[in-house]
């Protein structure tokens, strides 16, 4: 068992940072993820890491230096939120395409404008298909226990995908939990050193890394790649079981909370499946057959398991922490919807849009989404198949 | 007595009210079978302005990432702040409010007109200006807080304010002893 600790998601991301203890982090501070580069930069005066923290002008110069850096060969990782998320766009994607295991905490926080530095899925969202791993973490523990994995499932060598552990912008980046924080030394057996596969930097063997590859060959490349995100479900599960077997927090690719025999079920990610839990707990006390599929593992979309998982509900509803932007419903609905076409199950499946820019969703607001699937049930009606959560007045 | 309860405390920017909220959650890390959350609502503070941070205590891990809150105690933290911040606002009908102030309880009831309410009163500027030579007044609130609730008792709230000090390894003896006599006096004095 870890220590126990009171500090913030941040925190527990700096710690993570810390034991792993990577040879290069390239950074530009963004709200609300700066606190995390700002601990590293403590951690390294202070003697308690050995990492070269490069501090560059901006966030796309942070990815590039951490492209080279992984290139080189090296264990690298960085931190970012939202609009810096954004700028490193085009580095997203030359990271992922020349197959460099980095790994990136993102503290998710809306996307200006209107400007607002507070939390929810816009920037992770907008870069699902970057080939990126992702993974969202619920509280703390889970931002720093992800973390840990992730060096491990990036590093793996049928993977060689960079993966960035989200957590959300203030419900848990800035709110205080109590939760373990590993032995120091027991987190880097679990880690492992990194032997990179083809470092630029040896002379022995020189390779050329982000090489020109016209049409006879680009498709072939990409088509690796993609094989390389999708193999990673496995070896997320694989290294979720050792994570379990080593600390005690077992991690499958989500999380089934009273699930088994739930008629009326929510699909969500992040930090208000916590509070989720709460009124599920609520709602079976008084015989409602409530329950909640967490998700963890967002890229690859692990979609059969999902919707294995969602086969007893009789009404679905998925929370996106995002703006439909134009399309049938949020990233995490349509996904979801498109899972279940092939099972069985011919439940109605509605979508929320909630909490933007740091938007309040409490309990009470949960608790009118069972509500509504529970009426969805009773009169085989869908009234609305988009609707809004804690959005003054009617969205439309 | 249950130890599940809801914590708003009410300070300006700058003056540790995020801190305080901090320090509770860390002495409850330290107990078994106690859970706290601590957080603070952000905006475009400057030093100086009215900020408000929450803890939540319960007997049980807390997964409830919301904001709101109908808190069962309400701390004020600066003296100038009585009149300004809506001390009432979803303050359970049996929430205590702790204000720190060189008022007499009487006059602070009737000048928020908090009657009805249990309201306690400690002046803890006055203790942290004899203890430390400044006001500081986070931590005697702290031992207030503790007394009023039952949280902890005079011991363990000194010690492991301490404790919390000494772990920093920021601070000189002389500052540590100040906060433990704060805290202490305040324990006692709260009212």
């Amino acid at each position: 068992m870890g220590k126990k600790v009171a500090l913030t998601g941040n925190e527990a991301a700096a710690h993570a940072i810390r034991q792993i203890n990577p040879d290069v982090i390239a950074a530009f501070p963004i709200t609300p993820s700066t606190p995390i580069p700002q601990a590293v930069a403590q951690f390294i005066a202070d003697g308690e890491m050995d990492t070269e923290l490069v501090t560059v002008e901006s966030e796309h110069s942070a990815m590039s230096a951490c492209i080279g850096a992984a290139a080189a060969g090296g264990r690298v990782m960085t931190a970012t939120s939202a609009n810096g998320y954004a700028l490193m766009w085009e580095m997203l994607y030359i990271a992922s395409g020349m197959r460099l295991p980095i790994v990136m905490a993102v503290v998710a926080r809306a996307l200006s404008a209107p400007l607002n530095i507070h939390g929810d899925h816009s920037d992770i969202m907008g870069g699902r298909d970057t080939g990126w791993i992702q993974i969202i973490s619920e509280n703390s523990q889970e931002a720093y226990d992800n973390l840990i994995q992730a060096v491990k499932i990036a590093e793996n060598k049928d993977v060689m995908t960079p993966a960035l552990v989200a957590q959300d912008g203030f419900n848990t980046s800035h709110t205080i939990e109590i939760w373990e924080l590993e032995d120091d030394n027991k987190v880097k057996e679990f880690i492992g050193e990194y032997t990179p596969l083809f470092p630029l930097l040896n002379t022995d063997d020189p390779v050329t890394h982000g090489a020109w590859a016209p049409p006879n060959w680009y498709f072939e490349h990409k088509i690796n790649q993609l094989k390389g995100l999708l193999d990673s479900k496995e070896v997320v599960e694989k290294v979720g079981k050792e994570f379990g077997d080593t600390f005690g927090r077992y991690y499958g690719l989500y999380e089934d909370y009273k699930l088994d025999d739930a008629e009326y079920v929510i699909v969500a990610a992040g930090s208000v499946c916590g509070t989720t839990k709460d009124v599920v707990d609520n709602l079976r006390e008084n015989g409602i057959k409530a329950g909640l599929l967490k998700i963890r593992l967002f890229r690859p979309f692990p979609y059969r398991e999902l919707a294995e998982a969602l086969q007893s509900a009789k009404a679905i509803a998925v929370l996106d922490r995002v703006s439909p932007a134009g399309a049938q419903g949020g990233p995490l609905f349509t996904e979801i919807r498109s899972a279940l076409y092939d099972t069985q199950t011919r439940a109605p499946v509605i979508n929320y849009t909630y909490g933007l820019g740091g938007r309040d969703t409490q309990p009470r607001h949960i608790n009118s989404v069972f509500e509504t699937l529970k009426k969805i049930v009773e009169t085989g009606k869908v009234e609305k198949q988009f609707d809004c959560l804690n959005l003054r007045g009617e969205w439309r | 007595m249950s130890k599940k309860m809801d914590i708003r405390w009410h300070g300006r920017a700058g003056q540790g009210a995020v801190t305080a909220a901090k320090t509770l959650a860390e002495l409850i890390s330290q107990e078994e079978g106690i859970y706290a959350q601590g957080f603070a609502v952000y905006g475009a503070e400057k030093r100086g302005a009215p900020v408000v941070a929450f803890t939540r205590v319960d007997e049980k891990p807390i997964r409830d990432h919301s904001e709101y809150m109908e808190p069962d105690i309400v701390l004020i933290l600066d003296p100038t702040l009585l009149g300004l911040v809506n001390v009432k606002e979803g303050l359970k009908k049996t929430g205590k409010v702790i204000v720190n102030t060189a008022f007499s309880k009487e006059e602070v009831i009737k000048e928020l007109g908090l009657e009805g309410y249990e309201v306690y009163v400690v002046d803890a500027n006055k203790i942290s200006m004899e203890t430390l030579g400044r006001a500081i007044p986070n931590t005697p609130m702290i031992g207030a807080l503790s007394k009023v609730t039952g949280l902890f008792t005079k011991e363990e709230v000194a010690n492991g304010v301490v404790e919390l000090l000494k772990e920093t390894g920021k601070f000189p003896e002389k500052i540590i002893e100040g906060n433990k006599k704060a805290i202490e006096i305040a324990y006692e004095e709260v009212k």
